[in-house]
């Protein structure tokens, strides 16, 4: 009893003096001088009360992680169907959700389809960095950099040389992929911390280059009035621009604002199809296995004649490659475009979005993609400590369930 | 078949001011089996890794069927024909049995990306040889009812059969294998036995294997090479080692 | 001496003086990194913490009136050592120690999330705007060259970097080289197993390496703050990043070779600010980064490593 007194005792003291000068009181400028200023006494009410928090949790720890022991985690594993019932219905039941996914916008708000766009191109960055992440092994804590590359290549092409939208998507995603070979080809081959400083420094790099080429990108103005995509050259606004029809006339129907809305969004269903379809072949083809047996021993890879090199730059390129497919999407949605979209934070958002996924696991990738957008839609109140909850959660979740929402399941081959 | 497939000529590997290996010269002729033993610590891995390239030896020559490999990387080796296996067990833990066999093969298979997307006839085809290569080396070592579980958690004798099973799915003429019955009991040690045997006589490839079960050694092996602290010690017939003073005064010391 | 060498040396005297701040925070990268392998994430906003706390003290000291300025400033020192040794502590204890056998992602992944939420922690507790502070040293100790043309000055505050980093470092040599807790440090670098086989106990040390990478970040939290005069919650996160391309530069697990870095990256970054458009001044860091650990990844002072089959 006396060592768990003193433990509870020694960490309310770090509590303390971790929150005394940090939490109770605060730097605040009169004029132009500094002062420093008590915090206030709801402050020091909420320091009392965490301390108190710590003091009785140690005290009373080993009852407390029984009590916790007993949670049980989520297996959302267990809640799958069994694998034959489940092949019979699989076609059923993306036959449904495919028709679900292209009526649902025509029944609710505008801003609940705007929320799905946002959360597609989330699933599409999640998925492409579940490549180099998931299934390759590869540290990349600066995939935001392709992104940028996807988004400023479509609105400069756009907007100095009028390509199309539909245009634009392959050239972001072969630009985004060049750029992804270059970096990769003198980095993949340092060892995993490194890789992810050099490329977190390569991420805020193209950041700082895209906010000072102000004659180019528009630097920290970034590139406003980018083209919206059209369908076949109809395009979706009130009235058309020269040479052109808009949709609403073509249709004979009245204009509404929401059908650009909705229009964006089966764009971005039909982008993340695509990429789940590819992805998903490439998992199944000898360079997705090659990706994970890289991941798991990269000496055996080598020992067996895989050539490591090209492998990385592989899964490196083609995840770049999605994020400038995503890029261009982004681009188009938004209109507008600045590095201040391109901050080392979504890099970090989107890796969260593999790690919790269960890396490697596409399913895993798009629910925690999900996850991420909504939650901090529907704690809207709480959207100042948004980010403070972010790493705590990073925090927590690699403490209790490293693995993911949904770790990934290995293939059941048929052996003919 | 009277070419050497491996000759290896003062053979050296030097870290910094360390000599671990110190001139080894090797002979190994196609369908043989050819042990190396020594005291531990003697270099016999470090001998392994400049044979298969792990590292670049600092001097000496390596001819595998007439071509120089020193100085090659280990990946580009391992496509010739010269295929190892590891001290301790390298398998690809969380991916199944099946699939270790099928990256093993990776450079047999059609790695273009398009043939891939469209599973053209000429993949399709290649990944099925694949496959029913895969199927017939688990049948050879026994563990093709293990062919969709994890291999991570398959038995540590089931590992080692599944790390040879997958070195010969790629092919290969010549196998290194380091230490294969370290941790095996004396059933699975038999099992290995006849399994090496076997790969010398149906499968036409040669063996040159580090071992300290001398057993094991003894009773398969058509030459042996003795190596301590990184020098050559003594070579011969199973018969003239064990009988030479100088191998006996190393793994025994003077009496 | 023309104008121009002039401006040179002057860049190169400030060069080494953030150079020798950057060094200290190196050290707690490399301390850490040579000993447990993985790089802290989060020093980058320890050192942030340790400029917050030494502005706090600076500034209600002052405002008690009648202490003198050198007093002052120590015990900012001394509080912001206490409390970001504190924070350095509290995060490997929470954070770091629980995952100590994972994977290498899996600790990354928690020190992103733990750097994270430092930073909001600060800029939700503290507010997120920049705090400035009226500067306390002023005027220069030296300055020669014509006074027509250029003068090269070396500022009081200068002198005060560079005197308290000498004195740290050379403490810290001390301690590393003479104490038993720093051949127990030491030990522990070279092989975590076998010092704990030795009977070490082995998690106090690593506990120790934090505190100590903390309290020298705190120190250049505070030297900082005192030269810039401006602080924010968000400083740490670039600050982290030269630092750890300091240790790299000289050595990962080196702490000579961290203060080597150090001065190294602080010239070069001073140098490129004076010739270039200084938004690219931290380009240079990243440069220098992939330069180093594509032609010589161990860093300048570090041992070749041969991979072990």
């Amino acid at each position: 009893m006396r060592g768990t007194l003193y433990n509870a005792v020694f960490s309310a003291g770090i509590t303390l003096i971790l929150a005394c000068l940090m939490l109770g009181v605060r730097l605040s400028a009169e004029g132009t001088r500094l002062t420093v200023v008590g915090a206030g006494a709801d402050r020091w009410e909420w320091i009392l009360a965490g301390v108190a928090v710590v003091f009785f949790g140690q005290l009373f720890s080993p009852r407390l992680d029984a009590l916790f022991g007993r949670i049980p985690k989520p297996s959302l594993g267990a809640l799958k169907p069994q694998d034959s019932t489940l092949k019979r219905l699989k076609p059923w039941l993306l036959a449904a959700l495919i028709v679900g996914l292209v009526i649902w916008p025509f029944m609710v708000s505008r801003g609940a389809v705007d929320l799905a766009t946002l959360t597609l191109i989330y699933i599409m960055l999640g998925l492409g960095l579940n490549i180099v992440v998931g299934l390759a092994g590869l540290l990349d804590l600066g995939y935001v950099a392709f992104y940028a590359v996807g988004a400023y290549t479509y609105a400069l092409l756009s907007e100095y040389f009028g390509f199309s939208f539909w245009a634009c998507l392959p050239i972001a995603a072969l630009l985004a992929a060049s750029f992804g070979f270059v970096l990769g080809f003198p980095v993949l081959r340092l060892r995993g911390d490194y890789l992810a400083i050099v490329t977190l420094g390569f991420g805020e790099m193209i950041r700082i280059l895209l906010n000072n080429w102000t004659g180019i990108t528009g630097g920290p103005n970034g590139i406003s009035g980018i083209e919206k995509p059209t369908l076949f050259g109809l395009e979706f606004s009130r009235r058309a621009g020269e040479d052109a029809q808009t949709f609403h006339e073509f249709f004979g129907i009245d204009y509404n604002s929401g059908h650009k809305v909705i229009f964006l969004y089966l764009i971005a269903v039909l982008l993340v199809c695509v990429v789940i379809y590819l992805i998903n072949r490439l998992m199944r083809m000898p360079i997705g296995r090659a990706w994970e047996a890289l991941r798991e021993d990269e000496i055996a890879c080598r020992s067996l004649g895989l050539n490591r090199t090209v492998i990385k730059l592989s899964a490196f390129t083609l995840g770049a490659s999605t994020a400038g497919f995503a890029g261009c999407f982004f681009a188009a949605r938004q209109g507008f475009i600045s590095p201040e979209s391109f901050i080392f934070i979504e890099s970090a958002i989107i890796l969260a979005i593999v790690v919790l996924g269960g890396m490697g696991s596409q399913v895993g990738v798009i629910l925690a993609a999900i996850v991420m957008t909504i939650l901090p839609e529907l704690a809207r109140e709480f959207s100042d400590y948004r980010m403070l909850m972010f790493g705590l959660l990073m925090v927590v979740m690699m403490r209790w369930r490293p693995e993911g929402l949904v770790p990934m399941k290995r293939p059941h081959l048929e052996l003919k | 078949m009277s070419q050497l497939l491996l000759d290896v000529n003062e053979l050296t590997m030097r870290f910094g001011g360390l000599l671990a290996v110190n001139s080894v010269n090797l002979k190994v002729k196609h369908r043989q089996i050819v042990s190396i033993i020594g005291p531990n610590g003697a270099g016999k891995t470090t001998v392994f890794n400049c044979l298969s390239g792990f590292y670049i030896p600092t001097d000496g020559s390596v001819m595998f069927n007439g071509e120089q490999l020193a100085g090659l990387k280990d990946f580009r080796i391992s496509r010739k024909g010269l295929v190892r296996t590891f001290q301790h067990v390298r398998l690809f833990s969380k991916m199944t049995v099946i699939e270790n066999m099928l990256v093993a093969q990776h450079r047999h298979l059609n790695t273009n990306l398009f043939a891939g997307m469209f599973k053209t006839p000429g993949y399709r085809r290649l990944e099925q040889e694949a496959m029913d290569r895969a199927v017939h080396w688990l049948e050879e070592v026994n563990l093709l009812q293990h062919a969709n579980r994890a291999a991570g958690n398959l038995a540590y004798g089931q590992q080692r059969k599944l790390e040879i099973a997958r070195c010969m799915s790629t092919q290969p003429e010549l196998l290194l294998l380091d230490e294969p019955a370290a941790g095996l009991n004396p059933r699975e040690t038999k099992e290995l036995d006849e399994l090496i045997i076997r790969l010398r006589d149906e499968h036409e490839i040669s063996i040159l294997l580090i071992e300290h079960d001398m057993g094991l050694v003894m009773g398969i092996s058509d030459h042996i090479y003795v190596i301590a602290q990184g020098t050559p010690l003594a070579d011969g017939s199973p018969d003239e080692v064990k009988q030479n003073p100088d191998v006996i005064k190393a793994y025994l010391g003077e009496s | 001496m023309t104008e121009a060498s002039l401006y040179l040396l002057q860049q190169i005297i400030n060069g080494l003086t953030i150079g020798s701040t950057y060094a200290l925070i190196a050290i707690g990268y490399t301390m850490v990194y040579g000993i447990i392998g993985m790089i802290n994430f989060a020093h980058g906003e320890i050192y942030m913490i340790g400029s917050y706390v030494s502005f706090i003290v600076i500034t209600g000291l002052l405002a008690m009136g009648n202490i003198a300025l050198p007093v002052t400033l120590f015990a900012a020192l001394l509080v912001a050592m206490l409390i970001a040794g504190t924070y350095g502590w509290s995060i490997e204890r929470v954070a770091y120690r629980p995952l100590r056998g994972s994977n290498r992602l899996i600790a990354l992944i928690s020190a992103i999330g733990m750097s994270i939420f430092l930073q909001n922690f600060v800029a939700l507790s503290q507010g997120s705007r920049d705090v400035a502070l009226a500067p306390l040293i002023s005027g220069s100790v030296l300055e020669f060259g014509s006074l027509e043309t250029f003068a090269v000055t070396i500022s009081w505050m200068q002198l005060l970097i560079w005197s308290v980093t000498l004195v740290t470092m050379t403490a810290l040599t001390l301690f590393i080289s003479r104490s038993r807790m720093g051949r127990a440090c030491r030990a522990c670098a070279e092989d975590l197993g076998m010092t704990n086989l030795l009977g070490i106990d082995t998690n106090r040390i690593i506990s120790l390496t934090f505190i100590i990478g903390a309290a020298l970040a705190a120190i250049a939290g505070l030297l900082l703050g005192l030269y810039y005069g401006v602080i924010n919650p968000y400083i740490g996160f670039i600050a982290g990043l030269k630092a750890f391309t300091a240790a790299v530069l000289g050595g990962i697990g080196s702490i000579p070779g961290a203060m080597l870095g150090g001065l190294i990256l602080g010239v070069a970054e001073a140098l490129t600010a004076a010739y270039f458009p200084s938004e690219y001044k931290d380009v240079v860091a990243f440069g220098l980064l992939v330069t180093i650990l594509l032609f010589r990844p161990t860093g300048i002072l570090g041992k070749p490593e041969v991979e072990k089959v």
